[in-house]
């Protein structure tokens, strides 16, 4: 039976469950100290002195030090794109140095013998700053006399961004009606419960840095060390050990991280920091943070004409490094009205800088925006119409016969199942069961709602994407496989894991190939010295890509296998395979040797061979999209909530997602993936909010302030699958990381605004507090009283 | 602010050994164990008493260990994780979230497991609603819960058959 599709539970959460997972904070060495910055505490300023005496003199400070102090160690970085010449991206420095432009911002770094220490001088620094207005309203950030960010940019429009396809203007000229919506996607943050930390530790006597970091990618950071403090790439090594959830956020290079690195190579000693909860609010990346206007033409019979799409994004203080911060906007306009089609198509992006933590890639990069956009339009112009929404999406979404699909935004869709998985969804609620009752209950005052959402997912990113914007990311990942003397096997590969399971689904890929158990098969990753070159965890790759490698590089190790026991055997080794650990025959299954017995005898006994011959049980194997520019992954959510309309409270009763994330290499990491995600997207949509007061102050950030899902507010939810499988690669697995988190918010949208149809009020705003939820109940009844 | 470092000797017993230090007295639990003794499995996700992950037992009473000063723990016993797994108290509870992968990263999972094992003191079968109830003083970022209470409800059912 094959290994592939099996539920196989990870080796990992062993550790885990026993208390034995080694994060970067569990980690001391000889020598080491610790860092605590300080931070600006206003959102924009010029730095006019920083008094460091008395902290530099407080028993166990070893140093502290200021911008100016490390400009010579790490150079500047911008989040520049030659993909995006429009992308104008100032440069940074790891620690500000004339201006700081975010509340949170590093400016001094004090380094001590214990952390506690660290922050009791941290105290201690005078920061002398003269504060200016900040820019903070994304909508004011454009007019003429705004407040800059950048005053040397001459304005905040960091890059602007239009996709047009068919003939917009004649869908809308030819409507019947047209349904607008102003959509506001509240900015929040993928917060890792572990937060962001690293040891770095220079030797000078060897020119070598060392890195453990909570990362995704420890081959680009290992890029951005090199290159950016001068030392040879092939003397830097980044190893990532379990890292406590990263979700996108735990991708980036940040300034206080570079700051760590750069003070690592002046001290000439280990170097510690590890981000507390409250300083994590204030640097981590946040992500959304979108003002879309969004209108769509329709004909009566519920034939989708066009769609237009204006969307403001807020970068934030920077365009993060290395990879940029246009992705969530750009994705946005690529995926809009994806699923349908569409005879026009017309997307407007405009990116603002304000002095908030900038914004970058996270979960799901713009997935739940697009989605969102177009699902919510949908319903609101069936209603108009008076037709079923379903009606309306069956009447319009992509069908077998049109694949390979190009959507309005210009992405290649080269199969997907939009109308299967619709269908399955709703026979897995029993659409036409929740409706009856719905209209039985709001007669008894009682207001639930039903959202069903589309979404498509650009997972697993290609060699076009990255490369040609000059952007050291490799979208290649590679895998090393080794036969060990007494016949179990070990994997070193390019993909990173922080609880996915993704390695899990590589021993079993390896195991696969080589007629062992997954328990066989020990995966290294998560060091960028150790593993061949790769991408690590992003955009949903793992096993789609490092899968690949893996699959090739045990191909090529089983190959060897059998040519040995073919020789040992004196038989052809095409008529040999490996099943359950044996060399068998590959027409009766009969055993003919261990695979003990050919590594042992490939290992120590290469007198027995014939002369000249020398075994080969060791591959490395690299992987990289060439067909497509990515693995497009689709599926359906769908929502059953109950609104209190006294109090605006919003209960989620139930949820469902039937997804296609192609061949499904282990169903229950796959389904956990997707819940995961799921919690994550209904935690954006009712609960999450970095929120900004008037004078650019972040006013959510804390756990008492920002709510996160708990398990009580969680509904159970239901995850079912459709296998499309990925063309152009041997397994067929797409990504499945960020289905979850892409489409639940665009489903609770949609499921809200059903349940607030007898009052005539939708929601504009995500999250939906009780708040926002009675004001627009309450303009609504003004609008009727009017 | 300068805070003298100021220490406190004290006595107590961590996972069934004897204990002594000179610890100072603003040093928190959590520190203690993970700095003095190396019990990393207490985690620090939020150090204000809100995520949960820092949980560890104080005489078998589960407390946030970010909240607690290590002085507090004088004359006490403590029991992280690496404990009670010595013990093999919640063996069967931890098989459970194995098998239905009810941790991903696992860095909320030692707590979980302390904050899920007061369930199996209480004597009662709670409804799966009062399970999400009481883990719901305990963050995962990465599971959606429903595994973990999958977990909890059918190791309750089971030592209860």
């Amino acid at each position: 039976m094959s290994l592939l599709g099996k539920s196989v539970p990870r080796q990992a959460a062993l550790r885990h469950v026993a208390g034995r997972g080694r994060f970067v904070d569990d980690i001391t060495l000889p020598r080491m100290v610790h860092v605590a910055f300080v931070r600006s505490p206003m959102a924009a300023g010029v730095i006019r002195g920083i008094d460091t005496g008395a902290a530099a003199a407080l028993p166990g400070v070893v140093r502290v030090f200021t911008g100016a102090d490390l400009v010579g160690v790490c150079a500047s970085f911008a989040g520049n794109s030659a993909a995006v010449p429009q992308l104008r991206s100032p440069p940074e420095h790891c620690l500000a140095v004339v201006r700081v432009c975010w509340q949170g911002e590093p400016v001094v770094a004090v380094v001590a013998t214990s952390r506690a220490v660290a922050e009791d001088a941290a105290d201690l620094v005078q920061l002398d700053i003269d504060s200016t207005d900040p820019a903070v309203d994304p909508l004011a950030a454009l007019a003429d006399n705004a407040v800059l960010v950048h005053p040397a940019l001459g304005s905040n429009l960091a890059m602007e961004a239009r996709i047009v396809s068919g003939d917009a203007a004649a869908g809308f000229a030819a409507a019947d009606r047209v349904v607008t919506h102003d959509f506001n996607f509240g900015r929040h943050t993928g917060m890792p419960l572990e937060p962001r930390g690293l040891i770095a530790d220079y030797d000078p006597a060897a020119d070598t840095l060392t890195v453990w970091q909570s990362h995704q990618a420890p081959h680009q950071q290992q890029d951005v060390f090199a290159t950016l403090l001068g030392i040879p790439e092939h003397r830097v090594q980044v190893i990532c050990p379990d890292v406590g959830g990263a979700f996108g956020v735990k991708l980036h290079a940040y300034p206080d991280e570079l700051a760590v690195a750069a003070i690592s190579k002046v001290l000439g000693r280990p170097v510690k920091f590890v981000a507390d909860r409250l300083e994590s609010f204030v640097s981590d990346v946040h992500a959304r943070d979108h003002r879309v206007t969004a209108r769509l033409a329709m004909k009566n019979d519920g034939t989708m004409l066009a769609l237009e799409v204006d969307d403001i994004g807020v970068m934030g203080a920077y365009s993060t490094y290395p990879r940029t911060s246009v992705g969530e906007g750009m994705q946005v306009i690529m995926l809009a009205g994806g699923p349908y089609r569409l005879a026009g198509y017309d997307a407007r992006l405009r990116f603002v800088y304000q002095n908030k933590v900038p914004t970058s890639a996270v979960r799901a990069v713009g997935h739940p925006i697009a989605a969102t956009i177009t699902e919510q339009l949908i319903d609101f112009a069936a209603h108009d119409l008076g037709l079923d929404p379903m009606v309306v999406r069956r009447k319009n979404q992509l069908v077998a016969a049109d694949y390979p699909a190009k959507a309005p935004g210009g992405v290649r869709f080269e199969r997907l199942s939009i109308d299967t998985c619709l269908d399955k969804v709703l026979a897995l609620m029993d659409y036409d069961a929740l409706r009856a009752g719905q209209a039985a209950l709001r007669a008894k005052g009682i207001y639930r709602g039903i959202g069903v959402a589309t979404f498509v997912e650009l997972t697993s990113v290609g060699a076009g994407f990255y490369g040609p914007a000059g952007i050291n990311v490799s979208a290649q990942d590679g895998a090393t496989v080794k036969l060990e003397p007494l016949g179990r096997a070990r994997c070193a590969i390019s993909i990173t894991d922080q609880g996915q399971g993704t390695l899990t689904g590589i021993a079993q890929i390896v195991a696969e190939r080589l007629g062992l158990q997954p328990d066989d098969v020990d995966v290294l990753a998560g060091d960028s010295r150790a593993t061949p070159y790769g991408g690590g965890a992003w955009a949903s790759r793992g096993l789609s890509i490092g899968g690949e490698a893996a699959w090739a590089a045990a191909g090529a190790v089983r190959d060897a296998a059998l040519e040995l026991a073919g020789l040992l055997l004196q038989v052809a080794p095409d008529t040999l395979d490996l099943r359950a650990g044996q060399v068998v025959n590959a027409s009766d299954g009969a055993a003919r040797m261990t695979l003990a017995e050919v590594a042992r005898i490939g290992t120590f006994r290469q007198d027995l061979l014939p002369p000249g011959y020398r075994p080969q049980l060791g591959a490395t194997r690299h992987w990289v999209p060439r067909e497509e520019p990515y693995s497009v992954a689709n599926g359906v959510q769908a929502s059953l909530l109950e609104v209190d309309v006294e109090t605006g409270f919003v209960k989620l009763l139930r949820h469902w997602c039937v997804e296609d994330c192609g061949r499904v290499i282990n169903p229950l990491l796959v389904d956990e993936q997707i819940r995961g995600g799921i919690v994550q997207g209904l935690g954006a949509a009712l609960y999450e909010h970095c929120q900004y007061d008037e004078y650019g102050q972040l006013v959510s950030g804390s756990l008492l302030d920002y709510l996160v899902p708990m398990a009580a507010e969680m509904p159970d939810i239901v995850v079912a699958h459709i296998e499309t499988p990925a063309g152009g690669s041997a397994l067929g697995a797409k990504g499945a990381g960020e289905a979850g988190a892409g489409g639940a918010a665009a489903a609770v949208w949609c499921a809200l605004n059903d349940a607030l149809l007898p009052f005539e009020a939708r929601v504009t705003q995500q999250p939906f507090t009780p708040e926002h939820v009675l004001d627009v109940l309450a303009a609504a009844r003004g609008r009727q009283g009017a | 602010m300068n805070v003298p470092a100021d220490t406190l000797a004290i006595a107590l017993t961590v996972n069934g050994e004897a204990v002594q230090a000179n610890v100072p007295v603003r040093q928190h639990l959590v520190d203690f164990l993970r700095g003095a003794l190396g019990y990393t499995s207490a985690h620090l996700g939020c150090e204000h008493g809100v995520c949960g992950a820092c949980t560890v037992r104080l005489d078998g009473v589960p407390v946030r260990g970010c909240l607690t000063l290590a002085v507090q723990a004088d004359g006490a016993t403590v029991e992280t994780i690496e404990g009670v797994t010595a013990s093999g108290e919640l063996a069967d509870l931890q098989a459970e979230f194995v098998a239905r992968n009810a941790l991903q990263c696992g860095f909320c999972t030692p707590a979980m497991l302390l904050t899920a094992a007061e369930l199996f003191k209480a004597g009662a079968m709670p409804t799966r609603e009062q399970i999400r109830a009481h883990l719901s003083g305990n963050l995962c970022r990465c599971t959606g819960y429903q595994s973990i209470v999958d977990a909890v409800d059918a190791v309750l059912k089971r030592r209860a058959a």
